[in-house]
């Protein structure tokens, strides 16, 4: 990448963009590789050797005390560089006044917003002297009028032969603001796109990559006896910046018995707690679930889950497994109430034993035993056990949030064959997925999930991932129709 | 599969014994420090601490110090830290003394009377903390600290001449008014001095905290929130109640600690009432690693150490020298813990991907990491 640009990089969550970015701040060792800054070769020990190389880095999620001044939180940790007085203040003005970055010094950071403070964080990296900025997905806090002023601010610093590494998965703004770009699927670089020749289109397709093996789904179970009603969904929470922001916005859909609903969505825009909502692991501000005409809206999480709702977590480590605990452990967490796990109150340790047994040899578990801890397994297995164990237990619902994702191929298979095998007798999945292929091959029913509201619906059976995509980022609503035939739908079809 | 179970079973081992033989080594320095011969100082505490009427002392000790760190076990075992259990046994000794005093009934209600106040005493004390984390996010390790003021206090005024205390004239000590004789508890009669009959108790105490947590659903919950409180909250626990139900085991738990000496030694609470045994708790509990047979030991081992560290000042030496013993065994035995279990972890994982690999090469896959 040259000085003087803008270089972004996009890729799925999940392709490796994070790690990528923590060896380049020093967070983490690369095991093989190089790294060359001006054509010099550099190793990082820690994000202190990265900075003195002037790689600076901007993340997610704002590193600043909030009772201290914008000031106080610059000179902060870097006390030697001007001091703390005057000089450290005349340097910030200088600095902000070079970029426009328009940073008052003596301001609390608790009265900013949160574009200023993203601007706080700018001038703290330049003020180490970074000639180097990465920004981890930057635009993913702000509105449309703060992208644009960012993106202003991005042009200065690149004038000033800044070179910027912007991270994202937001396809309109990357094109909108690099003059390189960089895809990464999987851990490696899949290709580099001109912006200028480029559509959001083939930046998707880049993105998703297609050489899965496809989970074709064709003939249809649906039935028109609905399992899982919602209806009128609202959440709002507050975010760690005090802002209330509402994540879930008058959700409402149907599964019937036998359906795969599929959500398709970039993260972050209220899949997770759509799950967490029906999970019942978060309190609704409003709206009504209803299980197989039961209402279960104020259910407790285990009520949910003893009617019949099976859940394959997003997060394994955080939801699905207890790591230190053996597999046997493992396999009773979530069905603590339910045959073969207990009789009465009491455990019962042997069948427990011997149905984890069973689930090790017909889910193909790789182990060598199941008093193995779960945390040594390989992400694959683990997530194995947990289709396992949840199909054990005969679902009416299941949730399955990105179920075969850090999977290998062969897993990944066995994985959609249980789902199909499970939807035949009359199980219905909402399928939450960033694998587009994945949601397209097996769902009945697609929706696209943007800011905390379904914005659009699509028939699986002709959309393409590249139009999926298009609505994932905003660019389309209603419903998608394949071709352009869009001109009989007043919103639908994509950009172009 | 045998091999993974006696490996574990050496791995819990390792880390207390390490940590006692590194304290004795530290010690063993302490001692050349100041002058003395470790290995003299070791040997008469071994003798003094073995003698007939040290056992008894030592088995009744232990008792008190066994029930304490159940109670504290039972908070460790879903990651809360109680370390209200002192102010908690000694709110619960003092009205449970109260009670029994100013009633007299016969010795099968009397006594079950004494340790049901007791035990819901300690575990309204206990409540409290549960309640203030639940519902206001205030960290239990705070709270039952000034609740353990604040028991010291609630004792403080009430142990007075005239309102539930009686001053003794002669030894100018209050105490609470003496249980009748219906409320002593039976004693086991050796050549020396009884054995105190609630070690009855604090064994069923020990068996009862063996089964809840591993054979019960309720304890499988308790023990998914310490594991993951995340996962546990997904798989359906609640974990505010789970905090408020563990709270009040842990205190009613604790308000058996001081029935040993109540209804076994001293039949009041006076003034002399001992102290300080809910922290001796935690230390047995961590040396313990939260099993009933470990905390069984650890408390035998506190409760020998202390003995002998009478007999070191028969023979002249310091007996802060003992103090430093059990301080030391509680850091070593908190880093010696953490490295093998981190080492016990990553040797697991490095034997279950050796295994898997062989098992890889017979039939080719391709391993995703994740």
């Amino acid at each position: 990448m040259r000085s003087g640009t803008v270089h972004a990089l996009v890729g799925e969550n999940g392709a490796g963009k994070s790690t990528l970015m923590k060896i380049l701040y020093g967070m983490q060792k690369p095991d093989e590789g190089t790294i060359a800054i001006n054509g010099e070769q550099v190793v990082f020990g820690d994000p202190g050797d990265a900075i003195a190389h002037g790689i600076g880095m901007v993340h997610q999620h704002f590193m600043l005390a909030d009772n201290l001044t914008v000031l106080e939180n610059i000179v902060l940790g870097s006390e030697k560089l001007h001091g703390i007085g005057g000089r450290a203040r005349a340097r910030i003005t200088e600095i902000s006044d070079a970029y426009g970055l328009g940073v008052k010094p003596d301001a609390l950071v608790e009265d900013l917003g949160v574009a200023d403070r993203q601007r706080v964080e700018i001038l703290k990296v330049l003020y180490r002297g970074a000639r180097i900025l990465i920004l981890d997905e930057p635009t993913a806090v702000l509105v449309p009028q703060e992208v644009d002023a960012l993106f202003e601010n991005l042009r200065g610093l690149k004038a000033e032969g800044l070179t910027v590494i912007f991270i994202s998965h937001k396809l309109g703004e990357v094109l909108s603001v690099a003059d390189e770009i960089t895809v990464i699927r999987r851990g490696t670089t899949v290709g580099s796109a001109d912006p200028a020749h480029t559509t959001t289109k083939q930046l998707a397709e880049l993105m998703v990559g297609s050489e899965l093996p496809s989970p074709e789904t064709r003939e249809s179970t649906v039935t028109t006896e609905p399992m899982l009603t919602v209806a009128g969904l609202r959440m709002a929470a507050v975010d760690p910046d005090g802002v209330e922001r509402v994540v879930l916005d008058d959700i409402g859909f149907t599964i019937h018995k036998g359906e795969v609903l599929g959500i398709a969505g970039v993260e972050g825009n209220g899949q997770a707690e759509l799950v967490e909502a029906i999970m019942g692991m978060r309190q609704l501000d409003a709206g009504t679930l209803r299980l197989d005409q039961a209402d279960i809206t104020a259910a407790p999480t285990r009520k949910r889950r003893e009617d019949g709702i099976g859940y394959i977590p997003e997060d394994r480590h955080r939801h699905g497994l207890l790591l230190e605990a053996p597999l046997w452990e493992n396999r009773i967490l979530g069905h603590v109430t339910e045959p073969p796990n207990s009789r009465g109150v009491l455990i019962d340790p042997t069948a427990a034993r011997r149905d984890t047994e069973r689930i090790v040899r017909e889910y193909d578990v790789r182990t060598p035993g199941i008093e193995v801890t779960a945390a040594s397994l390989s992400g694959g297995n683990q997530q194995k056990l947990i289709v396992g164990r949840e199909m054990s237990h005969l679902p009416k619902l299941l949730i399955a949030a990105h179920p075969t994702r850090g999977v290998d191929v062969g897993a990944q298979a066995q994985i959609w064959d249980q789902i199909r095998q499970a939807r035949r007798e009359g199980l219905a999945v909402l399928l939450i997925s960033a694998d587009l292929d994945e949601l397209i091959g097996l769902s009945d029913t697609l929706r696209v999930m943007y800011r905390g509201r379904l914005v659009a619906d699509a028939d699986p059976a002709t959309i393409t991932p590249e139009e999926l995509g298009s609505a994932m980022t905003g660019a389309a609503s209603g419903h998608l129709a394949h071709q352009p035939a869009a001109g009989s739908e007043p919103s639908g079809g994509e950009d172009r | 599969m045998k091999k993974f179970d006696r490996d574990r079973v050496l791995l819990a081992v390792a880390a207390p014994v390490l940590a006692v033989v590194g304290a004795l080594i530290v010690t063993a320095l302490v001692l050349l420090a100041t002058g003395k011969d470790p290995f003299h100082a070791f040997n008469v505490m071994v003798n003094y601490g073995d003698k007939s009427d040290s056992q008894v002392y030592i088995l009744n000790k232990a008792t008190t110090y066994y029930l304490a760190g159940l109670a504290v076990a039972v908070g460790f075992r879903m990651n809360l830290f109680n370390i209200g259990v002192d102010g908690q046994y000694r709110l619960a000794a003092f009205f449970a003394a109260a009670v029994g005093g100013a009633v007299s009934v016969p010795g099968i209600i009397q006594i079950p009377l004494i340790i049901v106040t007791a035990m819901l005493v300690g575990a309204a004390w206990a409540a409290i903390a549960g309640v203030l984390k639940v519902t206001r996010g205030v960290s239990e390790v705070i709270s039952t600290i000034m609740l353990n003021s604040i028991a010291g206090i609630v004792i403080g005024y009430f142990l007075q001449g005239g309102r539930l205390g009686v001053l003794d004239k002669d030894a100018n000590m209050v105490s609470t008014k003496p249980l009748p004789s219906s409320g002593h508890l039976f004693n086991f009669q050796t050549a020396t001095d009884p054995v105190d009959g609630f070690i009855v108790f604090a064994v069923l105490a020990g068996v009862l905290y063996w089964f809840l947590l591993s054979r019960t659903r309720f304890g499988f919950d308790l023990r998914a929130v310490g594991r993951s409180e995340s996962a546990a909250e997904a798989s359906g626990v609640s974990v505010k109640k789970m905090v408020i139900t563990s709270m009040l085991i842990s205190g009613g738990m604790a308000g058996l600690v001081g029935m040993s000496t109540l209804l076994n030694e001293s039949h009041d609470y006076g003034t002399d009432f001992p102290t300080g045994i809910g922290f001796t708790g935690i230390a047995v509990a961590l040396l313990g690693r939260n099993n009933p047979i470990g905390i069984a030991i650890g408390a035998l081992l506190w409760a020998f150490l202390e003995r002998a560290s009478g007999g070191l000042e028969f023979q002249g030496y310091d007996k802060e020298i003992v103090g430093v013993i059990q301080g030391v065994i509680v850091l070593a035995v908190v880093i010696a813990y953490e490295i093998v279990r981190r080492y016990g972890l990553t040797r697991q994982q490095r034997k279950v991907g050796a295994e898997l690999a062989a098992a890889a090469g017979r039939q080719e896959t391709q391993e995703v990491a994740a």
